[in-house]
């Protein structure tokens, strides 16, 4: 014969495992539902086709020392970061172009670029671009001017521009432009038109 | 009323006393320990008519320590040496023996502090190394970690006294009128065996070496304005003197910055004069290389070449030159521009090569947005603001003195330290390829064509040099 109480105690303790398994499967449903929508609605990536726009790229040119601007149309996406990504990895295409008047390493990337409010954006450069770099001023001040009036032009509100290299201040690009600065889109622009 | 005026001068009063008392005395005591793992400093604490440091502080930068206090009691280990002090006590146990300090062991606010005459008495139970504490410096040598200086002068003129280390040597460079300084605050420098060392040269005279409050410093007196610059890796100090034309009654009365234009290249007229200083900087150096211009030419060698014949060029039109670097030596891009200010140039020439592109370019300072300065004060980053009209003034002249020689040219702005952190007039020049290609680099005629037109441009507009923001 089962004593009583211990009868009483193996019931509790099962209705105490049924409530607590109801109770786990209605959490999981809604860690399922905040997860779902905001997320899976943000593009992972600037789109490949789709509407274009006109932009226009500053593109160095090592022989004349000049930047000259040059329209694409290209398609871009909505987002302002995604936007000047999308834009430098353009104009890089075109350095890395055979026969380019400015030429980069194939290697040569964008790793990332954060637009910090107000007006300022920091370019994270892979390390290829800097290591594989032409060493001489001209040539490194063409690519910083190209980059900082390119992102300007095209990016309202863009007023001074940091470059990193692989998320760390490098002292120089290729040994001659300085990094360790911020650049003052004025300044540069005003570099540009001397 | 008057109630709230005296409120805002007890106010004042307190405001001034707190800070005054926050404010680290320029005179505080401190000690530097060198060894060879590190490299340190530490406040010294006059107690009871002694000097005292804490022990705790003293040895944690060299091993493992644990402390532990009890009432008066404080034990310590370091790696597996074991201690044990009393407060108030001139005795301590140390490695299982007696040691009896000179002044009683203190403890304050559970810091253990020992009297610094007993350190060569007991540092060395811990270390199991050999210490030499000078003790009236507070310079304390673990192991043997000594920097020895030589002396080599060269008489030739303008004379130069090459200080020659025994290790790399980092010290604060500072002038003054007929001195300069370097102070070695993290260098183990020693004494050169004499106080006090003397040259046969007129404009050189002599040397002093001496050590306070754990720091060494050297003095070279000379009778002209000196500059000094690094070379060998910093294992040696060049100091030479900025020499002005010989006139018979002036010497040193002129700032050599600010003499007369019209005067310039009159040195043997009856004339007050001093020739101007023209610094050269040759780009690169050391295991710096600059641009790869062939498989085997290095920009640095390039620079050097280019440097050696515009301080001829600048020379022979009257002008004093200090180059930065006469040989294959590396200098950081903020040591170059400490240079050119401390021997106060009224110009300042950056020297670059490139493979690509033709002739020559020249760049000023692209300065960047941060950076203030404030009165007297300039910000390191903007220094080259105040004197940036003058430095576009002197680039569009060598511009047009190469034009002139149908030297093809450009010129703008560039990002380039240290253009940025020099306040005198300064441009960058970088010289690429004639129509002889990559070769032309290291050819003495057209090297010295671009030269020549560079030296040509300065005296062009030496009225507009020496400006002193």
């Amino acid at each position: 014969m089962i004593p009583r109480h211990l009868l009483i105690g193996v019931a509790a303790l099962l209705a105490l495992v049924v409530s607590m398994g109801i109770y786990l499967r209605q959490m999981r449903q809604q860690a399922g539902q905040l997860e779902s929508p905001a997320a899976n609605a943000l593009p992972v990536a600037p789109p490949a086709s789709g509407p274009t726009e006109t932009v226009t790229l500053y593109v160095a040119d090592d022989a004349a020392g000049v930047l000259r601007p040059r329209s694409a149309q290209i398609p871009l996406p909505g987002g302002r970061q995604q936007r000047a990504e999308q834009l430098l990895r353009t104009l890089l295409r075109i350095y890395q172009q055979p026969g380019a008047a400015h030429p980069l390493a194939p290697a040569a990337d964008i790793r990332s670029i954060y637009l910090v409010d107000p007006g300022a954006a920091v370019i994270d450069l892979n390390a290829a671009f800097a290591d594989q770099h032409r060493s001489g001023i001209l040539s490194e001040q063409l690519t910083v001017n190209s980059l900082v009036e390119t992102l300007a032009v095209n990016v309202p509100g863009i007023q001074r521009v940091n470059i990193l290299v692989e998320g760390k201040t490098r002292d120089t690009l290729a040994g001659h432009a300085d990094l360790t600065e911020t650049f003052d889109v004025t300044t540069v622009e005003q570099a540009g038109n001397q | 009323m008057p109630s709230t005026t005296t409120n805002k001068i007890l106010a004042i009063l307190l405001a001034s006393v707190t800070l005054l008392s926050a404010a680290p005395a320029a005179d505080e005591k401190h000690m530097s320990v060198y060894s060879p793992v590190a490299i340190y400093t530490l406040p010294v604490l006059d107690r009871e008519g002694h000097e005292y440091v804490g022990l705790l502080e003293l040895l944690e930068p060299l091993g493992r320590v644990r402390t532990e206090s009890q009432g008066r009691r404080w034990r310590l280990r370091y790696n597996a040496v074991d201690a044990e002090f009393v407060a108030g006590k001139t005795r301590a146990r140390i490695r299982g023996r007696d040691f009896d300090f000179v002044a009683p062991f203190l403890i304050e606010n559970s810091r253990g502090l020992v009297p610094l005459s007993s350190l060569t008495g007991f540092l060395p139970r811990f270390l199991g190394a050999p210490v030499t504490f000078r003790e009236s410096a507070r310079r304390l040598f673990v192991g043997d970690v000594g920097i020895q200086i030589s002396f080599l002068l060269d008489a030739s003129n303008p004379p130069r006294l090459a200080l020659n280390f025994s290790a790399p040597v980092n010290p604060t460079i500072s002038t003054e009128p007929g001195k300069l300084r370097m102070v070695f605050k993290r260098d183990p420098v020693v004494s050169p065996g004499s106080q006090s060392i003397s040259f046969d040269n007129k404009v050189i005279t002599h040397a002093s070496y001496s050590e306070n409050n754990g720091d060494a410093e050297l003095d070279v007196a000379a009778n002209e304005p000196l500059m000094a610059s690094f070379s060998n890796d910093r294992r040696t100090i060049v100091v030479s003197a900025v020499q002005p034309v010989t006139t018979p009654n002036v010497a040193g009365q002129q700032n050599p910055t600010q003499a007369p234009p019209a005067a310039a290249n009159t040195a043997s007229g009856n004339v007050n004069v001093h020739r101007l200083l023209a610094v050269v900087d040759p780009a690169h150096g050391g295991d710096e290389r600059g641009a790869a211009l062939t498989d085997k030419l290095a920009e640095k060698d390039v620079t050097l070449g280019f440097a050696r014949l515009l301080r001829h060029e600048l020379e022979i039109r009257g002008f004093a030159v200090a180059l930065l670097r006469d040989g294959d030596s590396s200098l950081t891009l903020d040591q170059r521009a400490a240079a050119a200010n401390v021997a106060r140039a009224g110009i300042y020439i950056s020297l670059h090569a490139v493979s690509q592109g033709r002739g020559a370019r020249v760049y000023t300072a692209l300065l960047p947005m941060e950076g203030t300065s404030k009165g007297v004060f300039h910000a390191w980053n903007v220094a080259q603001a105040p004197v940036l009209p003058v430095s576009r003034i002197v680039s569009a002249a060598i511009f047009a003195e190469m034009q002139k020689r149908e030297f093809p040219v450009q010129a703008s702005s560039a990002s380039l330290r240290p253009l940025n952190n020099v306040f005198m007039p300064a441009v960058a020049v970088e010289l690429a390829p004639g129509a002889d290609g990559v070769a032309d680099l290291t050819s003495a005629n057209y090297q010295q064509r671009a030269a020549s037109a560079i030296a040509d441009a300065v005296v062009s507009v030496r009225d507009r040099l020496g400006v002193q923001p």
